[in-house]
C-alpha cells in the first residue's frame, strides 16, 4: 500500500517539525548557557563543549539568589492567599442561591479581561499609600488582580458541577456552610486545588510589568525583571552566556511541574473556555 | 427530608448570611487591587498629575485627551491624546499585532489540534513537547528568541543562509523592516500550544460516528474537514480566538524586551507605561491607558455576547 506509506511518513514529519519547532528554542538555550568565552559565539547544533561557569557566576554574582527567592516567596503567597479566598467564594457562588449572583460572575470574569496597564496609575498610587512600595507585600496584593478572578471562576465551575447530595446528608445534620466547606468539600476538591493553584503560581512566577514597576531595588525585584535588565558594559554587549543561564534556572522548574501535571493543566486551562 | 419548614428557611437564611460572609473578602480584595484603581487611572487622565507628585493632581477636564488653542492668525492648533501620531501609531501597532498573530496562531493551532486529536504512537510526547512553550515565561522567550535572532551570533540568520532563505545576516529585532516579524515570530511561537489545548478539546467533543458515517458515503477527508470539523468546532474556535485577541491587545512584556526602542512595534501598553513612569507625563500616560480600557471593555462585552458565556450557577 504505498499511498498509506506516503501518507504515514507525511504525517508523522508534520509532527516531528511541530516537536522540533516547540522545543528547539528551549534546547538551544541550554547548550547555550553550558558554552563559555568564545565558544559561545560559534554557532553550533549540538552541544559541543561543557561548562558550568556561567551557572556559577550567575548564581555566585549579583542579587540572582536572592531574586529566585523573591519570586518563590512571591508565588506561594499568592496560590495561598487566592485560593484561601476563592474556595469560600466559590462555595458562595456555586452551591447558594442569592440576588445578583450573575451580575457578580459577569463582574469577576470581566475582571480577568482587564488589561493590567489601566490600573497601573491607580495601583501606583494605592501600593505607595499603603507603603507596599518595593516590597515583595506590594507584589502579592497587585498580583490579586489577575489569580483571584480566575481561580474563583475555575473553582466554581468545578464545585458547580458536584451533585447536590453530597451536602445534603451534613445540611440534615445541621453544619454550619463552614464545616460543610472544609470536610465535605475541601476533600473532593484537591485535583481542582492543585490545578488552579498551579496555574497561579505559574501567573505569578511569570509576571512581569507589575514586578518592573512596583519595585526599584535590585533586592526586592523577581527574577524575570532581573533577566529581562540583564546588561553588560553596553547596549551591544548583552552576556549571552549569563542571559540564557539564569533563564534555564528560572524555566526548568516550571517545566517539570508542566509535565508532572500536564493532564491537570489542560483540563485547566480549557475548563473556563469551552464550557460555554 | 424530615426537616420542618421552619427549620428549613432558618438553614435558608443561615446559609445565605454565610454566603455574604465567604464573598466579602474576595469582593474587597478585588475592589481595592481593581475597581479603585482602575477608577483612579480614570481620574488622572483628566488631571495634570505628575509621577512624583501624585496628591497635587489638579482637574483638567479633557486637555491630555484633546484641545485646541485660536491662534490671532485665525489658525487653530489642536493638541492631545486623540490628535497625537505616536499614539495613532501605537494603536495600529496593537491592531496589526492581534491580528495577525491571533490569526496564524488559530491556523497553526487547527494543525496542531487535528494532530493531537488523532490516534498514533507518540502522541503523548507531542502534547508534552507542546506544552513547553506555554511553560516558559514570556521574558525568557524573549530574551531566548532575541539570542536566537541576534544579528552577528543568531542561529536563525546562521540556518536561513545554509538553507539560502536569504543570502546576508538580518538585524531581526533591530531593523525596522523585521521587527514586527521578529515579535510576530516569537508571539505565534509562545501562545500556538494555548490556542491548539483549547481547540483540541472542542474537537473531542465531536461524536466520532459522525466521521465513521462520511467515511462510509465516501467522503473526502478535506471536504469531511470543511463540512463537519470546521462547523462543529467553530464556537470553541471563536471562544479560543476571542481570549487570544483580547490578550494579544494589552502585550506588553514581549515587546518590552525584544524589541525596546522601536517605533514599529510600540504597542499601546508599551507607550502607556512609557509615559507613565519613564517620562513623567502621568497623567497622558493615565489618558492612554483609560482609551485602552474602553477598547478592551467594548471587545469583553462584545466577547461575552458572542460566546454566551454561561454566567448562571445553577441550571445545567
Amino acid at each position: 500500500m504505498p499511498m498509506s506509506i506516503i501518507k504515514n511518513t507525511a504525517f508523522y514529519a508534520l509532527v516531528v517539525v511541530i516537536v522540533v519547532c516547540a522545543v528547539f528554542p528551549f534546547y538551544y538555550a541550554i547548550i547555550t548557557s553550558f558554552r563559555t568565552g568564545s565558544a559561545i559565539f560559534t554557532i553550533e547544533y549540538w552541544p559541543t563543549s561543557f561548562s558550568v561557569a556561567n551557572y556559577v557566576n550567575v548564581i555566585a554574582s549579583g542579587s540572582f539568589a536572592r531574586n529566585l527567592l523573591n519570586s518563590i516567596i512571591v508565588s506561594a503567597c499568592v496560590v495561598t492567599l487566592s485560593l484561601l479566598m476563592a474556595v469560600t467564594a466559590a462555595f458562595a457562588l456555586s452551591r447558594v442561591r442569592f440576588r445578583g449572583r450573575s451580575l457578580l460572575l459577569l463582574t469577576i470574569l470581566s475582571v480577568s479581561m482587564f488589561p493590567q496597564i489601566a490600573v497601573l496609575a491607580g495601583l501606583f498610587e494605592v501600593i505607595r499609600l499603603l507603603g507596599l512600595y518595593n516590597t515583595l507585600g506590594g507584589l502579592v496584593f497587585s498580583y490579586m488582580i489577575f489569580t483571584l478572578p480566575f481561580t474563583v471562576w475555575v473553582l466554581t465551575t468545578f464545585m458547580r458541577d458536584l451533585p447536590v447530595e453530597i451536602e445534603e446528608a451534613a445540611i440534615v445534620d445541621g453544619a454550619t456552610p463552614w464545616v460543610i466547606i472544609t470536610r465535605v468539600f475541601l476533600p473532593l476538591m484537591w485535583p481542582a486545588l492543585v490545578t488552579t493553584g498551579l496555574l497561579a503560581f505559574i501567573a505569578a512566577w511569570n509576571e512581569f510589568l507589575f514586578a518592573l514597576t512596583f519595585t526599584s531595588s535590585t533586592e526586592t525585584r523577581t527574577v524575570p525583571v532581573t533577566i529581562a535588565l540583564f546588561t553588560g558594559s553596553s547596549a551591544h554587549e548583552v552576556p549571552w552566556g549569563i542571559v540564557m543561564a539564569a533563564s534555564v534556572i528560572v524555566t526548568v522548574p516550571l517545566v517539570v511541574l508542566v509535565l508532572i501535571f500536564q493532564r491537570k493543566i489542560i483540563s485547566g486551562l480549557t475548563a473556563g473556555g469551552v464550557k460555554g | 427530608m424530615t426537616a420542618s419548614p421552619s427549620v428549613r428557611s432558618e438553614l435558608l437564611r443561615q446559609r445565605s448570611r454565610s454566603a455574604r460572609l465567604f464573598l466579602l473578602p474576595m469582593i474587597l480584595a478585588l475592589a481595592v487591587v481593581a475597581g479603585w484603581p482602575l477608577l483612579r487611572t480614570i481620574y488622572f487622565s483628566f488631571t495634570d498629575a505628575s509621577l512624583t507628585n501624585i496628591d497635587a493632581a489638579k482637574w483638567v477636564g479633557f486637555k491630555n485627551y484633546l484641545s485646541w488653542i485660536q491662534l490671532k492668525s485665525g489658525r487653530t492648533i489642536y493638541s492631545g491624546l486623540l490628535v497625537d501620531p505616536a499614539w495613532w501609531n501605537a494603536v495600529w501597532n496593537t491592531v496589526r499585532f492581534s491580528v495577525i498573530s491571533v490569526s496564524l496562531e488559530a491556523v497553526f493551532g487547527m494543525v496542531i489540534a487535528l494532530v493531537l486529536n488523532a490516534e498514533f504512537k507518540g502522541r503523548g510526547i507531542v502534547r508534552a513537547a507542546i506544552l513547553i512553550p506555554w511553560a516558559i515565561p514570556t521574558i525568557v522567550s524573549a530574551r531566548m528568541w532575541g539570542w536566537m535572532l541576534n544579528d552577528q551570533f543568531g542561529i536563525l540568520n546562521d540556518l536561513f543562509m545554509r538553507v539560502g532563505l536569504i543570502d546576508h545576516p538580518i538585524a531581526w529585532t533591530a531593523s525596522s523592516d523585521t521587527a514586527m516579524i521578529a515579535v510576530l515570530i516569537v508571539d505565534v511561537w509562545k501562545t500556538t500550544p494555548f490556542m491548539a489545548l483549547l481547540i483540541l478539546a472542542g474537537l473531542q467533543m465531536i461524536p466520532g460516528d459522525i466521521y465513521e458515517a462520511a467515511r462510509i458515503d465516501g467522503v473526502h477527508p478535506v471536504k469531511q474537514f470543511f463540512r463537519i470539523t470546521l462547523p462543529l468546532v467553530k464556537p470553541a474556535l471563536m471562544v479560543a480566538i476571542i481570549f487570544r485577541l483580547l490578550d494579544a491587545m494589552r502585550i506588553f512584556d514581549l515587546i518590552y524586551v525584544l524589541t525596546p526602542n522601536s517605533a514599529q512595534t510600540k504597542t499601546m501598553s508599551v507607550l502607556a507605561r512609557e509615559n507613565l513612569i519613564d517620562f513623567d507625563k502621568f497623567a497622558y500616560g493615565s489618558a492612554q491607558s483609560t482609551l485602552l480600557f474602553l477598547i478592551i471593555a467594548l471587545m469583553t462585552m462584545l466577547a461575552i455576547w458572542i460566546g454566551r458565556v454561561r454566567l448562571d450557577g445553577g441550571e445545567r
